[in-house]
């Protein structure tokens, strides 16, 4: 291993950072603001895209700093990210069309009332 | 086999070709992206086909903040708490174990050990911690009823708050015998244990208490709560009740959907069963490091493979931690 320098002082501003988006969204998710929880935006509410959102940059802390993908070569790097995150989105969208389907098609004939 | 063998040299490894690494990295670590990337992508799968679902009943989906509101040693309702906890723990002891890589880097060994050790016991404390949210919500709260159709009433007081049977239900002397197959229905191989109330009881308790109401699965979308029924809805609903329900296993759940309960151990036990390796591999490399196999192989490359093993998993509950508990 060539390099041999010490990168703790980096690996506790990420845990750091880490932590502080767990605790925002632990508050969020309590307290679930109605001004963030009963709005529709992209299809769900905003408080769940942000939640979607700060879920990603804990992803990437983990994934470019505790995984090393940082240090790793672009080609590298690129191979693992790009074709993961391509199908997963891809598998996403296409089973949540679906999924909104189902729910729109079922719901007309839930019967709520006896 | 490696463990016996002393190569100072990282290219010698099983690339061949003269030594040259693909893309920079070491056999063992391209094949531990591999594996991560195939398990990311299957863990993707469940989640996304918990997702399906989800959109599905979008109008009648348990509430998670209502599902998970335990934590230990304390009585009351606490959503959150206690799986922020185990968040915590995880992220920490991913921390130590990126700590222990770097570390290896310095080749200090005494520090590796210490780190692998603390990590060991994040992982144990975070298994343990689902053992109990398991228990908690297989016992389950409240208790509810089930309808002909399978939906699930609860009971909610005045103020909206879910209200357990046992604080308002009292008990006939009925005798009941639990059913066996052989004096009854001989296709049905296991009824389970007799609930504690019997659908009747519930039913002359709840007419008895006008204070207490039903509220149905069913989520209001306007303002995202369950709808509560008037008390002569709530009569026609209780005369197609057919069962009494305490906890969620995998054919019934007081919650509501008794497919929440089914992603729930599903998801969160193919999880915590890749924690459980993770924690073996781990106490394996930890033993590795005490007797000085990388010390002698001249690096810890080691740990960093099973670094990468160890992060994925804390990777992987980052994204079921949203999708359970927080969207």
């Amino acid at each position: 291993m060539t390099h041999a320098e010490s990168h703790t002082g980096l690996i506790w501003k990420v845990f750091g950072i880490l932590s502080l988006i767990t605790i925002v969204e632990v508050f969020l998710g309590i307290h679930k603001p109605d001004s963030l929880y009963l709005t529709h935006f992209l299809g769900t509410s905003l408080l769940n895209i942000i939640f979607l959102v700060l879920t990603l940059v804990k992803a990437y802390g983990i994934a470019w700093y505790f995984m090393h993908l940082k240090q790793e070569k672009a080609g590298l790097r690129r191979a693992i990210v790009w074709t993961a995150v391509f199908l997963i989105c891809y598998l996403a969208t296409l089973i949540l069309i679906e999924g909104n389907y189902l729910g729109d098609i079922l719901s007309s004939y839930t019967k709520w009332n006896y | 086999m490696e463990a016996t063998i002393a190569t100072p040299d990282v290219n010698k490894g099983a690339w061949t070709g003269g030594g040259k690494e693909p893309l920079g990295a070491s056999y063992g670590k391209m094949m531990m992206w591999f594996f991560i990337v195939s398990d990311a992508l299957t863990f993707s799968g469940f989640l996304v086909s918990y997702g399906l679902m989800r959109f599905k009943f979008f109008d009648s989906w348990p509430i998670a903040d209502e599902v998970f509101t335990h934590v230990p040693f304390v009585h009351g309702h606490y959503p959150m708490y206690y799986v922020a906890f185990m968040t915590f723990i995880l992220i920490f002891s991913s921390v130590t174990m990126v700590l222990a890589v770097d570390a290896g880097h310095q080749m200090k060994k005494n520090k590796v050990s210490l780190y692998m050790l603390l990590t060991i016991i994040g992982g144990l404390i975070f298994l343990g911690s689902q053992a109990w949210e398991w228990k908690q919500f297989i016992g389950g709260t409240y208790g509810a009823l089930q309808l002909q159709d399978g939906k699930i009433v609860q009971f909610v007081n005045a103020d909206g708050h879910q209200v357990a049977l046992k604080d308002f239900v009292v008990k006939s002397n009925s005798e009941r015998v639990p059913h066996t197959r052989s004096n009854g229905l001989w296709f049905v191989k296991d009824a389970g244990a007799v609930p504690e109330f019997t659908v009747s009881d519930v039913v002359k308790s709840f007419k008895a208490n006008p204070e207490i109401n039903l509220r149905t699965e069913q989520i209001d979308l306007a303002t995202k709560k369950k709808v509560i029924l008037s008390r002569a809805e709530a009569n026609k609903f209780l005369a197609k009740a057919t069962g009494v329900v305490k906890g969620a296993n995998l054919k019934v759940n007081e919650y509501g959907k008794t497919l929440f309960a089914d992603f729930f151990f599903f998801i969160t036990g193919f999880h915590g069963f890749h924690v459980f390796s993770g924690i073996m591999i781990n106490i394996i490399i930890f033993f590795n490091v005490i007797i000085g196999t990388y010390e002698r192989r001249g690096h810890y490359e080691m740990i960093e493979k099973v670094g990468l093993y160890w992060h994925f998993v804390d990777l992987v509950w980052v994204f079921v931690f949203t999708f359970f508990y927080l969207v």
